[in-house]
């Protein structure tokens, strides 16, 4: 108890209060322009959060990106243009919604149902957080080995729509991993003799290269026009959301249930869950053949999933180091920095963190509903600003920031080539997040590998002789060896 | 999109064999059979199988639901040029001319790339060069370069 005592201690502090509220601001604006997604919003944050103590830190991420998550909702109902992938899926649905002249309804749902997936999501890593991490003090290397294996494996075959590809853009994130002096023998690798290469790859450049920049160039490229939907002003957006409430609780609860281990599936996250949700909601809909015609049972539950997700995602980056999301993968990044370094022990050596971080996110799910309503009142002012402006400034911001982790001009290297590489990769159809898994647990998968290997000393059945471990492993080679098995019956029978 | 799969793959074939041929001179760990080579072994044999499957299915002519995502309407490959050439201004030239003066400069061409009007431009330039130096110079202390005005500072 007292540790609980002592997180709210560090919550509730001025400078921590006013880093929440700026960041909530600064979440809803980054959400809320079209071009500009929630994992940039991230990226972006690390090189100021760079300077903070740890619990201001981790609250900026939480609250940026739980708003900016709603905030996308907000051009998806006004311009048709989903302002964060994780509103796209319902993006057509929100803009007809709109178009009928229920902006109202549109907007309304995509803040009280974000909210309640939200605190759905935050309910369960508060519940499922600490439990897990009782489990995981007693992992040995073989448990994390597969576990690795196994996240590895998730963003491959549920993340992308091309696990072929996916698998590419895995191994490029292990390529990158590779470099630098950090290995079992401690031998250079691909470090070319540069100085700045022995200590690897810097991440958070990466990141802000992978997300940031490469969405710049996206926008250099494809130049759109948006047009508002409505000029009136809006109502009150929180009318009849009783009345969905009522209408809807189980799509509420599936949508955020689903959303919730999605994200909490490695590599899989906000954008996915909603996409899932959706396709589900239409499914057992009763009234199936509105989905598609401006109809709101869609919005309700995958917006409750793409916020939901958020809170997923936290769970295995806490316990495990294993990023849940491409936003958690940068926020293990600022965790290491900020020696709050994920696993099991942080539940017992700073039990006041942890749940410091679980106050952050009640905090900024409830905090929401007011800001949600403000942003959603000046929204078409904050639409009106045009990208074009944005963009020069957020390329300078990132150039700054990647220079400022440490205070090199190698980081802004590093990101210049990161952000055409994102470009390209996307433009190719190769998705970026099992890049970002790769880099994030290169180092981890080895590290665990060779401590095993040593171990088992030359018997690899040893891998699977631990219950937990052998079933990790098993379940892995089982969602491998399944395409397999499929094509293999697929030839034998004959059609 | 297929023939960029194409391409993509022989590229990245190059890549796998690339990373096989110079793995093989990394030291194994003391006592074990494996060492630093294990994983981008890993990685090269993987990149290898992955690039020839790669080129075997666009030879194939499988179209996959990821490829159809191609850009519509116009394109222009003259702004983004621009952001890459921001880029590397930024790294050649900001410890020899300081921050105060490749800022505003690279934020220009950026505005003036994406067809932003030159007063509004200038306005931006100064003002965005102005809070980014107040942000991290000021107040997160980041060395940022001053260059030639060094003695007036």
């Amino acid at each position: 108890m007292d540790a609980v005592t002592a997180a709210f201690g560090l919550i509730f502090q001025p400078y921590v209060l006013l880093v929440i509220v700026l960041s909530a601001i600064y979440g809803l604006f980054v959400g809320a322009i079209p071009g500009l997604t929630a994992t940039m919003a991230t990226a972006l944050l690390v090189p100021v959060t760079f300077f903070m103590p740890p619990v201001p830190a981790v609250a900026a991420i939480v609250t940026a990106t739980a708003m900016a998550i709603f905030s996308g909702d907000i051009p998806s109902a006004l311009l048709r243009m989903p302002g964060t992938p994780a509103s796209a899926a319902y993006t057509d649905e929100a803009f007809l919604l709109t178009k009928k002249g229920q902006a109202e309804t549109a907007l309304g749902a995509g803040l009280v149902f974000s909210v309640l997936g939200g605190i759905f999501g935050v309910l369960v890593l508060i519940v499922a957080a600490p439990a897990l991490a009782e489990v995981a003090l007693k992992f040995s290397s073989f448990e994390y080995f597969w576990l690795v294996m196994l996240g590895f494996t998730c963003a491959i075959f549920i993340a992308g729509s091309d696990p072929l590809k996916g698998c590419v853009s895995l191994l490029l994130g292990l390529l990158f991993a590779v470099v630098g002096l950090e290995n079992p023998a401690g031998a250079p690798r691909y470090t070319f003799g540069s100085a700045d290469l022995t200590g690897g790859i810097p991440m958070i450049p990466l990141m802000i290269g992978l997300f940031a920049v490469s969405e710049i160039l996206r926008y250099a490229v494809v130049v759109v026009k948006p047009e508002m939907a409505t000029d009136r002003p809006f109502g009150n957006v929180f009318a009849g959301m009783w009345a969905l409430l009522k209408k809807y609780p189980l799509q509420l609860f599936r949508g955020s249930a689903l959303g919730t281990l999605v994200g909490a599936l490695p590599g899989a996250g906000a954008d996915i869950a909603a996409w899932m949700s959706y396709g589900i909601s239409k499914r057992f809909s009763k009234e199936p053949e509105k989905f598609g015609t401006g109809h709101v049972e869609g919005i309700v539950e995958s917006g409750a999933a793409n916020n939901s997700a958020l809170g997923g995602a936290w769970i295995p980056a806490l316990v495990f180091g294993i990023p849940g999301d491409s936003i958690t993968a940068i926020a293990i990044g600022v965790l290491y920095l900020k020696d709050m370094n994920p696993g099991p022990t942080l539940f017992i050596h700073n039990p006041q963190n942890i749940y410091a971080v679980f106050i952050v996110f009640i905090l900024a799910q409830l905090l929401m509903l007011p800001f949600g309503w403000g942003a959603i009142k000046v929204a078409k002012q904050i639409l009106r600003i045009p990208a074009a402006l944005l963009m020069p400034l957020i390329l300078l911001f990132c150039i700054v920031g990647s220079f400022a982790i440490n205070n090199s001009l190698f980081g802004v290297v590093v990101m210049g080539v990161a952000g055409v590489l994102g470009f390209f990769m996307e433009r190719w159809g190769f998705p970026v997040a099992p890049t970002i898994l790769g880099v994030v647990l290169g180092t981890m998968l080895e590290e665990h590998f060779f401590s095993s290997l040593i171990k088992a000393d030359g018997n690899f059945l040893v891998f699977f002789e631990r219950p937990i471990a052998g079933t990790l492993g098993v379940l892995c080679l089982l969602i491998w060896l399944w395409p397999v098995a499929r094509m293999l019956r697929a030839k034998a029978l004959p059609r | 999109m297929q023939r960029s799969d194409r391409w993509v793959g022989v590229a990245l074939a190059l890549l796998g064999l690339a990373v096989l041929w110079s793995a093989r001179a990394f030291p194994n760990v003391p006592g074990q059979k494996l060492g630093a080579a294990f994983l981008p072994m890993l990685v090269g044999a993987g990149l290898l199988l992955c690039a020839l499957a790669l080129i075997v299915r666009s030879l194939r002519g499988r179209a996959y639901a990821s490829d159809k995502a191609t850009a519509a309407g116009s394109e222009h490959f003259g702004s983004s040029l621009v952001v890459i050439a921001v880029v590397l201004a930024y790294i050649f030239l900001s410890e020899r001319v300081g921050f105060l003066i490749i800022a505003p400069l690279c934020l220009l061409a950026g505005f003036l790339a994406f067809r932003i009007g030159w007063r509004r431009a200038l306005l931006w330039a100064v003002v965005g060069t102005v809070v980014v130096h107040i942000a991290f110079y000021k107040l997160l202390r980041v060395p940022l370069p001053w260059g030639p005005i060094t003695p007036f500072y």
